[in-house]
């Protein structure tokens, strides 16, 4: 027989001011299975709980009900005065006879009829509760880091530095993100490669980093502590191991095609490294321009090689790997020229993207610093930039403002001054947003120190003439229309999600909004975490940011899986469903409806049931309204419990 | 009967949005009937349809199931499922010979104390006029 105690608090006059509270513990004690019924001032004060503690203990009580504020306000309090008496936490139910009863009803009759109807189905569901335990997890203190850029490379530094190791995956066969494409940075303009290299080889060389170059996460299961993940090795054709770096097989290589990194200003080799100062410093061999994979001769780099690493027959290989939180650092991209055919982007080679215009300006890059236009290779006298291409403009699907934008092409049109003294810049805007520590006056400098002229309007079109490209815009401040002969056009194309990253989402189970990037879990409140716990965004694969927000980002997700490890095993509340094998008729109805994935068949001797994964399992009890057998149990919210209350609710 | 008779109604709250709206009424002191008894579940994924059909057999006049709006489900789709299964069911209880007006879903988040408060005027206001459920209830 159940022993029940019910505790009917007066919450000052909040709760006895309507509610006639004795006449609800007069009505609880009734009750078949409720051995002690009691009312006090404040239970949740100290001698309140005091009260309840004692009443546990004395009158050996398997279960209480307290009929006070909703559970959100003091539900742990009275699980934990339970817990301290001897009392499982989970045989505690409040009645929530304040927020949803007393200050909601004036008539005191219908309010203490009604209380005590709460009470008695309260007491109806702890008579079936059991006693539970928090579920533990152990953590793995490894991290994953997704993606190499400034953000991925931020996370890793910082989650090693405080003593765990981390495996760094990079799709690319270096590390360094976009970041290693920019000539010289906002809001400072040192050179970009002069901060990155440093941090490059601080990555490459900590003993708690293991950097995986030209590797893909493939699968990941489990959960938050104890993720399983297979990452996948592209095959380079080259054994990295034995190379050691020579590049011989770059220069002699017979096979030039368009570099991709360059934004197909410049050529590589189809074996080689990206840059010069790659880390790894490893080369790839392109499989789709190689003469030897289209023709089966050449392999003039096997041949050369002084260590014989070349291997045309190295195939994918895949290791799995167990680790406690994930950091996704995938970065992001710009419009591709195929997505965006306006004022002549891809028809006219003079017409080209800012990440094109950082190149040209790069010392590494294929001018070696000097800027030409592609065309002819003369050097510019005159250059539009134009703002905005793609971004805020809802037609193209794209409402949102890029961010990073307005001041890269502030610094473009001031470095752009720097090397042609003589040389216009103009730049079309719609507006300027430069919120940012020194950025309106980074903005400024280019308008006053190098005479970057500012026109606040579209361009409407862009067309080839004698050999130049005729700008034709409004000037929407003055009215005028404005007609500019330059000698190159720089887009400022929207930044948008990496397409490397949309399985990504899918594989890790994470949201993505509906541009693409990468769902925080809260906008304000979490902004490094996702919905799924364990796993953490850092820079701009959640959405545009410049290198100091995606910095500063990372750190805060590192900080979030440190503190994740700083604990030896994680603690989830138990009210996760559960399958009664024996009567599951295996139908897996219940698999699709997990939000979590978290079901999985099982195979009995004979059959087969379905069972939780009690770790992926939040709680939501889908399953268990789906479930045709009545196998599926969510602990705490059982059919046999909410029936009870219905029926209690309906007397 | 007495003369006095009052509807009688369950509502299955989810409690992250509707119990949370619920509550909010409460701090705001709004006032409204007290024909209204909730029960918290964690998702109004969660209700099966023979917790609505056992509340009308014991005598429920009218049954309220409500949880976040579609897109706004703490576990992201619960409220989807939701919204299927109980456009069936709101059929099937028409069929029965239910008035419409004795079941209803509705979304109510956690800042909606008013639309929480209205809801169970409009459904009190509305079983009073229909009188009490005599189709489903078992004779006891
Ligand atoms: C033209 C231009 C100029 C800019 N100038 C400046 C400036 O002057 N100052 C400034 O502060 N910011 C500037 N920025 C912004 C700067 O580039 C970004 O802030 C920065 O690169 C963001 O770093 P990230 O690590 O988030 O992403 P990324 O740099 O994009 O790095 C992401 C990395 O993840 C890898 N990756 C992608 N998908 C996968 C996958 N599925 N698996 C494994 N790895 C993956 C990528 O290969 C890449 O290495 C500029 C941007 C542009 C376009
Ligand atoms: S309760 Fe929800 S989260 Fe847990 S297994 Fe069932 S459907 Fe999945
Ligand atoms: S949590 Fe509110 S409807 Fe799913």
């Amino acid at each position: 027989m159940p022993r029940i105690g019910v505790f009917v608090c007066w919450c000052g006059l909040n709760i006895a001011g309507t509610v006639d509270v004795e006449r609800v513990a007069e009505a609880a004690r009734a009750i078949p299975g409720v051995v002690h019924a009691e009312t006090y001032k404040y239970f949740c004060s100290e001698p309140g709980q005091n009260l309840i503690k004692q009443a546990i203990q004395e009158k050996r009580l398997s279960g209480v009900v307290v009929a006070a504020c909703s559970p959100s306000m003091h539900e742990s309090t009275f699980r934990e005065a339970a817990r301290m008496a001897g009392l499982n936490p989970y045989l505690v139910q409040i009645a929530n006879i304040r927020e949803q009863c007393s200050w909601v009803h004036t008539d005191r009759e219908e309010a203490t009829v009604k209380a005590s109807a709460i009470v008695a189905a309260m007491v109806a569901k702890v008579r079936r509760d059991e006693p539970l335990e928090p579920l533990k997890f152990p953590v793995h203190r490894k991290a994953l880091v997704i993606g190499g850029g400034i953000a991925g490379m931020q996370a890793a530094t910082d989650i090693a530095e405080a003593g765990c190791p981390v495996i760094l995956v990079e799709q690319g066969p270096n590390l360094g993100g976009r970041m290693a494409q920019l000539s010289e940075t906002f809001p400072t303009l040192d050179c970009a490669s002069c901060i990155l290299t440093p941090r490059t080889a601080e990555v490459a060389r900590h003993p708690l980093i293991e950097v995986l170059a030209y590797s893909e996460v493939r699968e990941v299961t489990g959960y938050v502590g104890d993720f399983t993940v297979k990452i996948a090795r592209k095959p380079a054709y080259v054994d990295w191991d034995k190379c050691i770096g020579c590049m011989l097989c770059q220069e002699k290589c017979p096979r030039k095609i368009p570099s991709d990194f360059e934004r197909g200003l410049g050529s590589r080799k189809a074996i080689g490294v990206n840059f010069p100062q790659a880390v790894p410093n490893r080369p790839v061999i392109d499989r789709e321009h190689c003469t030897y994979f289209e023709k089966g001769k050449c392999g003039v780099c096997a041949k050369i090689c002084p260590v014989g690493a070349v291997d045309f027959e190295q195939t994918e290989t895949v290791r799995e790997e167990k680790v406690g939180a994930i950091v996704v650092a995938t970065g992001f991209d710009v419009l591709p020229r195929e997505a965006f055919g306006e004022y002549g982007y891809g028809k006219y080679p003079d017409v080209i993207d800012s990440l094109a215009f950082e190149r040209l300006n790069s010392s590494s890059g294929p001018t070696d610093g000097v800027i030409r236009r592609p065309s002819d290779g003369k050097i510019p006298r005159e250059v539009v930039f134009i703002q905005c291409v793609g971004s805020r403009d809802p037609d193209k699907g794209k409402p949102y403002c890029s961010k990073i934008c307005c001041m890269y092409t502030a610094k473009h049109a001031m470095l752009y001054r720097h090397k042609v003294p003589d040389g216009q810049a103009y730049i079309f805007y719609m507006d300027v947003r430069a919120g940012g520590k020194g950025y309106e006056e980074f903005v400024q400098r280019a308008v006053e120190a190098d005479g970057a002229l500012y026109l606040r309007g579209r361009v409407a079109r862009v067309y080839p003439e004698d050999g130049r490209l005729l700008v034709k815009g409004v000037d929407t401040l003055s009215g005028q229309a404005v007609e500019i002969a330059a000698d190159l056009v720089v887009l400022a194309t929207a930044a948008v999600p990496r397409e490397e990253a949309r399985g990504l989402a899918q594989i890790l189970k994470v949201g993505t909004d509906e541009h693409g990037f990468f769902s925080e879990a809260h906008p304000k409140l979490r902004p490094v975490e996702t919905m799924t716990r364990g796993i953490f965004l850092a820079g701009s694969v959640q959405a545009p940011r410049d290198i100091s927000e995606s910095v500063a980002q990372a750190s805060g997700a590192a900080a979030k899986v440190l503190a994740l490890f700083s604990r030896d095993e994680l603690a989830a509340d138990p009210l996760v469903a559960a399958v009664d094998e024996s009567r599951c008729s295996g139908c897996l109805a219940c698999q699709p409806i997990c939000p979590y994935h978290a079901i999985e068949p099982k195979a009995l001797k004979d059959r087969q049931v379905a069972s939780v994964n009690a770790g992926l399992c939040q709680g939501c009890g889908a399953c268990a309204a789906a479930c045709r057998s009545g196998a599926m149990k969510l602990k705490g919210f059982t059919d046999e419990q909410i029936l009870a209350e219905v029926g209690t609710l309906c007397l | 009967m007495s003369l006095t008779w009052e509807p009688r109604i369950v509502g299955f709250a989810c409690r992250w949005c509707t119990y949370a709206g619920a509550d909010l009424a409460g701090t705001s002191r709004l006032e409204y009937p007290a024909a209204i008894r909730l029960i918290r579940v964690p998702c109004s994924g969660r209700v099966n349809p023979s917790f609505v059909l056992r509340a009308f057999q014991r005598g429920a006049d009218g049954v309220l199931v409500a949880g976040c709006h579609p897109g706004d489900c703490h576990y992201t789709s619960g409220n989807l499922f939701t919204r299927r299964r109980y456009s069936l069911v709101k059929r099937f209880l028409e069929y029965l010979g239910m008035e419409p007006e004795r079941f209803r879903v509705e979304w109510i988040s956690a800042a909606e104390g008013h639309r929480f408060a209205q809801v169970v005027r409009e459904m009190t206001a509305d079983l009073r006029r229909l009188g009490p459920n005599r189709k489903m209830r078992e004779e006891t």
